[in-house]
Parts: C-alpha cells; sequence; structure tokens
C-alpha cells in the first residue's frame, strides 16, 4: 500500500519512456499526469470540503446542516456545483469587462500551482524544486493580484472597499508567514520539500519552533480571508467584497480557488511543522491526508470561535505583534543553533 | 531545467482550467440580459458618483512597508539556508542588517503610517 502511487507513477514513466518518447516529452507528460492527478484530488477534496464545514457549522451551532439530498445530504455541494453551471453570467455595463473577466480565471492559477511543491507522500512530490519553500511563497502571494483586480474592475463600491482591503491585509499577513517559515528553514538548512520532511525524521518542527506554527496559523488564516479575518468579504458590511458582482461559474471559481488555497496551505503547514507525510503504520499518503485535514479542521474550528476583527486592529495586531515577534523568532532561533552547535563542540 | 518545464505545465494548465470551466458553462446557462441585471449592485439604489476614486492613503503607506519588508525576507532565505555552515560571523551579520530595518519599522511606527486614520 505504501508504494501504490510511487508505483503506478513508476508504471506509467516506464510505459512513455518504452514508447520511444525523448526523455524531454517523457517529462512533460508525467508532469501532465501529475497535475491531472492533483486537479482530481483538489476538486473531489474541494467538493466534499464545502458539504464537511456546512456540517462542522451546523453541529457546532447545534443545528442539522444539509440532509436533503442523497444519504446525509452527501450530494448536496455536487448538485450546488451543477446548478452554478446552469447559472446566468452577469457582467455588470459599468464593469471594465477584460479586467472582470481575467479576474476569474487568474485567481485559480496560483492555486493550482502551489500544488506542484506538495508532498502528497514519501516521493510523491511532483516537482521537488531546489527552492520548494520560497516557491510556494511567491507562487502563494501572487493571488492578490486577482483579488484586487475583481475589486477594482467591478466598478462597484463593495467591491472596490472589499478589494482594497483585501490587498492590505494579504499583502500585510504575508510578511510574519513568510518569517515564522525562516526558522524552520534556518533548522533544515534547506528550502527543499523533501529535505525538510527528511530533517523532521525525530522530531516535528511544532515541537521544535511552536512559536512559528503559531504564526503561522494566524497568518495563513488571515491570507485565506477566513474568520476571524474575513473582512473583506464580510457579509453583513460589504455583500461579498470584491466578488459582489460576480455570478454563476464566474463566482464558483472564487470560490473553489479559496478552498484550494485552504488545502494548499495546510498542506504546507503539514509538511513544514507536522513532519509531512511521516508516520507509523498507515501508508504515508494516508498521514499526509489525516495531518492535512487536522489542519483544515481547525481553521474551520475557528471561524466560530472567534468573531471578526475590526480593519485598525487587524493592521495594527499585524504590524506592531506579528512582525516584530516573527523577528524576535528568527532571532531566538539562530541563537539557540549557536549555543546547540556550541555545546555540541565542548562535549567532543 | 525540466523542473522548470513541469512548472510550465502547471501555469498554462492552470490558465487553461478556468477557460473551460467558464467555456463549458457558457454552452448550458441561459443569456436572457436586461437593464435591470447590468446595472451595478448597491443593494436596490442607484449608485451615486463615480466609483474609481482617489482612495485612502493609509492603504499605499502599508503597501510602503511591506515593500521594505518583503524585500528583506528575499535576502533572509539564501542566508537562512546557509545558517548552520556559515557560523557565528553571519549570524551577527544578519543582526546588524534585521536591525537595521527594526529601526525602520520604528521610524515608520512613530511618523505614524501604521495607524488607521
Amino acid at each position: 500500500m505504501e508504494n501504490l502511487f510511487v508505483n503506478i507513477s513508476g508504471a506509467l514513466r516506464g510505459w512513455f519512456t518504452g514508447m520511444g518518447l525523448p526523455p524531454m516529452a517523457v517529462e512533460a507528460i508525467m508532469a501532465l499526469v501529475f497535475l491531472v492527478a492533483i486537479l482530481a484530488f483538489v476538486l473531489l477534496n474541494v467538493v466534499y470540503l464545502v458539504y464537511l464545514e456546512r456540517k462542522l457549522s451546523a453541529y457546532m451551532q447545534q443545528r442539522l446542516g444539509p440532509n436533503r439530498v442523497g444519504p446525509r445530504g452527501l450530494f448536496q455541494t455536487l448538485l450546488d456545483v451543477l446548478k452554478l453551471f446552469g447559472k446566468e453570467d452577469i457582467i455588470p455595463n459599468a464593469a471594465d469587462r477584460w479586467v472582470f473577466r481575467l479576474a476569474a480565471i487568474l485567481v485559480m492559477v496560483p492555486a493550482i500551482m502551489a500544488f506542484a511543491v506538495v508532498p502528497f507522500g514519501q516521493g510523491m512530490i511532483a516537482v521537488d524544486l531546489n527552492i520548494g519553500i520560497f516557491y510556494f511563497v511567491a507562487v502563494s502571494s501572487t493571488a492578490t493580484i486577482a483579488f484586487l483586480m475583481a475589486g477594482w474592475g467591478s466598478n462597484n463600491k463593495w467591491a472596490l472597499l472589499g478589494g482594497m482591503r483585501t490587498v492590505a491585509q494579504m499583502v500585510s499577513y504575508e510578511l510574519p508567514m513568510v518569517l515564522s517559515l525562516l526558522g524552520v528553514v534556518m533548522l533544515a538548512g534547506s528550502l527543499r520539500i523533501s529535505d525538510i520532511m527528511a530533517a523532521q525524521k525525530t522530531v516535528w518542527f511544532v515541537v521544535l519552533q511552536p512559536v512559528a506554527f503559531l504564526i503561522y496559523l494566524v497568518a495563513s488564516t488571515a491570507e485565506l480571508n477566513r474568520q476571524p479575518f474575513d473582512l473583506p468579504e464580510g457579509e453583513q458590511e460589504l455583500t461579498a467584497g470584491p466578488f459582489t458582482e460576480y455570478s454563476g461559474m464566474r463566482y464558483a471559481l472564487f470560490f473553489l480557488a479559496e478552498y484550494t488555497n485552504m488545502i494548499a496551505v495546510s498542506a504546507i503547514a503539514a509538511t513544514l511543522f507536522l513532519g509531512g507525510p511521516q508516520g507509523p503504520w498507515l501508508p504515508s499518503w494516508l498521514w499526509f491526508v489525516i495531518k492535512v485535514y487536522v489542519m483544515i479542521g481547525i481553521y474551520m474550528w475557528f471561524r466560530w470561535t472567534f468573531p471578526r476583527i475590526r480593519m485598525d486592529h487587524l493592521l495594527a495586531f499585524n504590524w506592531k505583534f506579528l512582525v516584530p515577534l516573527s523577528l524576535a523568532n528568527v532571532l531566538v532561533t539562530g541563537i539557540g543553533l549557536e549555543i546547540y552547535k556550541w555545546f555540541q563542540t565542548i562535549r567532543w | 531545467m525540466e523542473q522548470y518545464l513541469a512548472l510550465g505545465i502547471f501555469l498554462v494548465v492552470a490558465l487553461v482550467f478556468g477557460v473551460v470551466v467558464l467555456v463549458v458553462a457558457g454552452l448550458v446557462r441561459p443569456k436572457k440580459p436586461s437593464p435591470e441585471k447590468l446595472s451595478t449592485y448597491e443593494c436596490g439604489l442607484e449608485t451615486q458618483g463615480p466609483t474609481w476614486v482617489q482612495f485612502k492613503i493609509s492603504y499605499f503607506m502599508y503597501a510602503l512597508v511591506f515593500l521594505i519588508f518583503d524585500v528583506e525576507t528575499i535576502f533572509l532565505y539564501p542566508w537562512a539556508v546557509q545558517f548552520q555552515k556559515f557560523g557565528i560571523f553571519a549570524f551577527v551579520e544578519m543582526i546588524i542588517f534585521i536591525g537595521i530595518l527594526v529601526v525602520g519599522l520604528w521610524y515608520a511606527w512613530k511618523e505614524g503610517a501604521l495607524e488607521w486614520l
């Protein structure tokens, strides 16, 4: 079971090489195969994440949640997606048509590209880049552009306010997120995802870097625009923020990107802090899914635990607390590593 | 190089994904526009004045401070990778580097760039 997917990929690679294709073409086809597998995984998970979120929210509020469509409401989201396919696509006359259209397409790009470096199991990374984490940080930060385009292109006051808030928030919280990952990089001494996984063989980095983990948790919640940091689309004040004018499948793409990002961020948290796909007894890919779902569970739990905070508090909390704290974390990690090295030299 | 070819394929397919979804939806969805549907949504009221106006300066200030620190993090990453090999000298050097930026943050703080006015 452990090597199930690795074997499938190996067999496919052998098959394509056997057909007499040049190595470059084999690599390209394998990348496509990985991508299709990732897309299938992500789309399936998103459909059931929406269901899970609705059910969890319902139980936390002592309701039943969706329970009409199929057994226990299991087909609810599938049918919702089908319904969205049949919905009219409205582009307001006042909108900047091209920016409006492009935004919905661009929003999925960083979400999908981030999965290139996610290790789904032992030896199951699509592209094991030597700058893995850096790539993830760089790609996921470009999501901001799509939100700004949606907010500006709609030519709608709610959308503009929401778009501006999204940019301010995502740009600000990117700093503590990036700085908190620095501690992990210092401990592992590499940016390659597989090296970082190997460095956590004995101790998970959440034990050595608890502060960094907490900073990452808070900052990534803000990056995902999830409660309690959901000011950009705060329903009670801004209707739906940057998505106010979107309808039908275009709206669905934004929704899809939000949940895809949530899986990606949880996967990176599981990889960098929770040891990645390592664990006893069960196959590594199953461990990975379990860890990702634990992280997603935490994000959903946040939603019904903390009330939404105010815009000025949000930014002040970031700049006056999280950024200095994450810088201090880098400093303390450095001092700790030096002391550790010093102890090792006097022991010998 | 092959790795970046794979990333290029990821980029292209991610772009195509959105287009395909919208084209497929375009085949099945109805299209019955009316002036009311195409007007700007503002909770049922007529929208007043232009939307594309000069915007609150605070957002710009945060963006500026962000820019400085984002460049800093790019310098910090290679340093963090090599940290365990370089030893105490690189560490002290980086403390000075971060120190200068902390002074910058303190200055922005003092001048009120981080206040929401």
